[in-house]
């Protein structure tokens, strides 16, 4: 674990949580109201200058609503905000920036094919080109924050992206900067330079308002933090004075237990088979598919890591079929060769797929349960007779995947997009074992996702496995795989490295996949035996 | 200053079915103001446009006729629609539809081709209809080309073809000139309605059309599938439906249907090949479409509503000596507010002043 050691090393930058007189930002009972629904419930939060802040909560607890209150996206229904002491409106981001608040979103808002130094510069645009670009180079100087100004952002990585977004703050001298599930893109290793840079703005005044669902990360850059649950100030505490776990349970108002692993029963076959498996991409920046290999066997979980944007999106494709491969035997499900096969055709010979995106690719937002049912069960579960498709039956399906995955839904049969992320989840998910498939890949699984629902779908996939199911999970969560992988790979650049047993794997070696520094993790796995 | 437009979360499904209601409201009081611009009285033009229509049994006859083409042809359009697909060429493919129809009725011409020539046309004018609306997919599946253009630029192809084969080739070599075609023997006419004077039963093909597609978007996987295509790509992808595969099948049931309804319009209606088959049909089936929410039976109003500005239209022109013209800005006029009505359903629009932040 590299992590640790090396934060030890920085000074103790944050200061104690603050009181009303010396805070930089206190919320006095911000409200948020949508019809019926209270986003955000009279919430009360000081942050003092150089505080490291953590902002906790499930999705849906109103984080993301309090955030865009804060940085002038939306208007509050009730309360105020103080700057300095100083009752202020925040009536755009404009005034937010003018305030002296940065924001680093989770999704980036880059121009791919502009410059690193132009896409800082078009932010500001009240400098000129080569002011912004000597400024860009000194402040990622002054922060090892390492960027070339010429590259284009293409080419970068999702690491290097994020630090554009935060230089691009940075160069705005904020007093405050926002951060929203900032590692969910960043190698473990890049993961740790952030959090050095974190520490340095905090060292220097800065006060940081860190969003984030990886408790271990909280309670390691973090002294203080607020918990939201239901749009509600359930806790404000010192995340170091408890366990992740307790923690947790605050986060969901109730304790959240472990994956009960599965008991090996001796593999059996191959139930997936992918051989020297090569796809120029599609898409104008996509990853060209290199040479993979893999096999899933019955009875087990397969994890596959990487950071975001390394090919995963592509190899879902050319394994679920919404991709074809040149050969029938480049994907081999349950011994047919099936990649030539439709997506369908693949269903039909027992596979089932859940991809990353849960609204729009897995579901379609507009529509109720039942009709999404119809989408991936209509070639296989005998809804469909001589063209017309027994919507009854598709509810009844529906209904039970409600029922046997917890789906908590507002109404009966709504719309995809009236559930939360965890719900709508565990409905794809849950749709998808339910029809008993032989082999399960899917991307992603417990991606933005609360903790609750991460624990159920986590336990649904190791059931499934346990059951004598081939499951291969794509996911960039790491403890996630180490919680219920049996081997796993890591995927970069497109190229898989070799599949190792879990237990064998560190996750120093892993980091270093992940960069494609394929030597160097052979020797670090090679010095430190499991 | 700008405006925002910021979705609503929950669109009001009362405001949603009240929308094209309202649109038509809208679209009345602004062209009575341009009917008081142009000197005349709003009131009497209300008159000669709707209420003289809906009592007189004559135009209330030729409304159905007027209709039928229009909701045959947004039908057809509905597909396209549904599935995301923006076919605006359904003039093209009406004209060519009743082009191929034409061609048969005017090729068995004076030999008693037998029972079989009225199914026939209408077969063929289906497949003309289909093969010119099979031009856009192809193009767009292929290449990538914007159905958009495609199938607008090929209206105007199919406009000057038939004009040429009106003024050229048909010409009736007894027909002083005039750049028409013989009339077609009564075998090749659609006949009328038993008991309905001049309304052919073409109108019956259109009721027809409207029930089946019903039945075909309510019910079956296709009608599934085009939602879902339409809606959600991606997830029709990921659902196993082909896209390029159902871009080809909307525009063939598009341009089929468009393809229908001119060999109906030619054989029942007009009788004989002439420059100007439609007024526009193509297009204003489009608004048809949209003011019925691409809904079969809504379209079925839509269209009722839409031909009663046509038969309007030509008494306003004789009575008030009000231009055409006017009834094709009114039928846009409908168009224009129906989409902004929905966009106000869904949407809110808010006004942004550029200012910091107050202190």
């Amino acid at each position: 674990m590299i992590a640790a050691t090396a934060l030890a090393d920085l000074p103790p930058a944050s200061v104690p949580p603050a009181d009303e007189a010396s805070a930089l930002v206190s919320l006095r009972g911000v409200s948020k109201r949508y019809g019926d629904l209270l986003a955000n419930d009279s919430i009360d939060l000081t942050l003092a200058p150089g505080e490291i802040h953590a902002l906790l909560g499930e999705n849906g607890a109103g984080k993301s609503t309090l955030v865009k209150i804060l940085y002038g996206v939306i208007e509050p229904t009730a309360g105020e905000i103080l700057w300095e002491g100083r009752p202020v409106t925040i009536a755009s981001p404009v005034a937010a920036r003018a305030l002296g608040i940065g924001m680093v979103f989770q999704h980036f808002s880059l121009f791919e094919e502009m410059t690193v130094a132009e896409n800082v510069a078009v932010a500001l645009p009240e400098r000129s080109f080569e002011t912004v670009r000597e400024e860009l180079a000194e402040v990622s100087r002054g922060y090892g924050l390492a960027l070339e100004p010429d590259r284009s952002v293409w080419t970068l990585s999702a690491g290097e992206r994020q630090r554009i977004e935060i230089v691009r703050c940075l160069l705005q001298k904020p007093r405050l900067i926002v951060l929203d599930e900032p590692t969910s893109v960043l190698t473990p290793q890049e993961s740790e330079r952030l959090f050095e840079t974190l520490t340095r703005l905090s060292a220097e005044g800065t006060a940081i308002l860190y969003i984030s669902h990886k408790l271990e990360e909280v309670r390691r850059l973090c002294r203080s933090a607020t918990i939201l649950r239901g749009g509600k100030v359930v806790a404000t505490l010192d995340p170091r004075a408890k366990s992740a776990r307790e923690i947790a349970a605050m986060m969901v108002g109730s304790e959240v237990g472990a994956v009960r692993a599965h008991l090996s029963k001796g593999l059996s076959d191959e139930v997936l088979r992918v051989e020297s498996l090569s796809l120029p991409p599609e898409a104008l920046h996509g990853k060209h598919l290199r040479d993979v290999a893999l096999s899933v066997r019955a009875g087990e979980v397969v994890g596959i890591a990487g950071v975001a944007g390394n090919g995963q999106s592509e190899l879902f494709a050319a394994l679920s079929g919404e991709r074809l491969s040149p050969n029938a035997g480049d994907v081999v499900i349950a011994g047919t060769g099936a990649g030539r096969l439709g997506i369908d055709a693949r269903r039909r010979i027992g596979a089932a797929f859940v991809p990353e995106e849960r609204l729009g690719h897995a579901a379609a937002p507009g529509h109720g349960l039942s009709d999404n049912t119809v989408l991936s069960h209509h070639a296989t579960s005998g809804l469909v007779r001589a063209g017309f498709v027994a919507f009854s039956e598709a509810a009844k399906i529906a209904r039970s995947v409600v029922g046997h995955f917890d789906v908590r839904t507002p109404s009966d049969d709504p719309a995809a997009r009236k559930l939360s992320g965890g719900n709508l989840q565990k409905f794809v998910v849950g749709r998808e074992i339910l029809r008993g498939p032989k082999l399960l890949v899917v991307d992603q699984p417990t991606w933005g996702v609360d903790a609750g629902a991460a624990r159920l779908i986590r336990q649904a996939l190791v059931d499934l496995a346990a059951k004598g199911a081939a499951v291969l999970v794509i996911s960039q969560d790491l403890d996630e795989l180490f919680e219920i992988a049996d081997r796993m790979a890591v995927i970069s650049e497109g190229a898989l490295s070799p599949l190792r047993p879990a237990a064998e794997w560190t996750r120093e070696a892993i980091g270093l996949e992940m960069i494609g520094a394929h030597a160097e993790a052979d020797a670090v796995l090679a010095r430190e035996p499991a | 200053m700008r405006l925002e437009l910021l979705p609503r979360p929950d669109p009001s499904p009362v405001a949603r079915a009240l929308a094209p209601l309202a649109a038509l409201v809208v679209a009345f009081l602004v062209a009575g103001l341009v009917v008081a611009l142009m000197g005349r009285s709003p009131v009497s033009a209300f008159e000669v446009y709707v209420l003289q229509p809906l009592t007189d049994p004559w135009s209330l006859r030729a409304m159905l006729v007027k209709a039928t083409p229009l909701i045959l042809i947004a039908i057809g359009l509905s597909y396209c629609f549904r599935a995301g697909l923006w076919n605006i060429g359904a003039e093209g493919q009406f004209i060519m539809g009743g082009v191929a129809g034409a061609a048969l009725a005017l090729a068995t011409h004076g030999s008693d081709p037998g029972p079989w020539l009225l199914p026939a046309m209408m077969i063929a004018g289906i497949l003309g209809g289909a093969a010119w609306g099979a031009i856009p997919a192809f193009l767009k599946v292929r290449f990538g080309v914007s159905e958009i253009l495609t199938s607008l630029f090929l209206v105007y192809i199919a406009e000057l073809f038939l004009d040429w084969l009106a003024r050229g080739p048909w010409r009736d070599p007894a027909g002083f000139n005039f750049p028409q075609s013989v009339v077609f023997e009564s075998a090749a006419r659609l006949p009328e309605i038993p008991g309905l004077d001049r309304v052919h039963v073409g109108v019956i093909l259109a009721v027809i059309a409207v029930l089946v597609t019903a039945i075909v978007l309510g019910r079956t996987l296709f009608g599934y599938r085009l939602k879902l295509t339409g809606d959600a790509p991606r997830a029709a992808r990921f659902a196993g439906f082909d896209a390029k595969r159902t871009t080809f099948i909307v525009f063939l049931i598009s341009g089929g249907l468009a393809g229908l309804a001119g060999i109906a319009e030619v054989s029942g209606q007009i009788g004989r090949v002439i420059p100007d088959i439609s007024p526009g049909y193509g297009f204003t089936a489009i608004t048809v479409a949209f003011l019925g929410r691409l809904n079969p039976f809504g379209i079925l109003a839509a269209g009722l509503v839409l031909a009663l500005t046509f038969i309007g239209g030509e008494n306003a022109q004789i009575l008030l000596r009000l231009p055409f013209d006017l009834t094709v800005a009114f039928q846009g006029l409908v168009l224009l507010f129906v989409l902004g009505a929905d966009a106000l359903v869904s949407y809110r629009v808010r006004l942004v002043r550029r200012v910091g932040a107050k202190a």
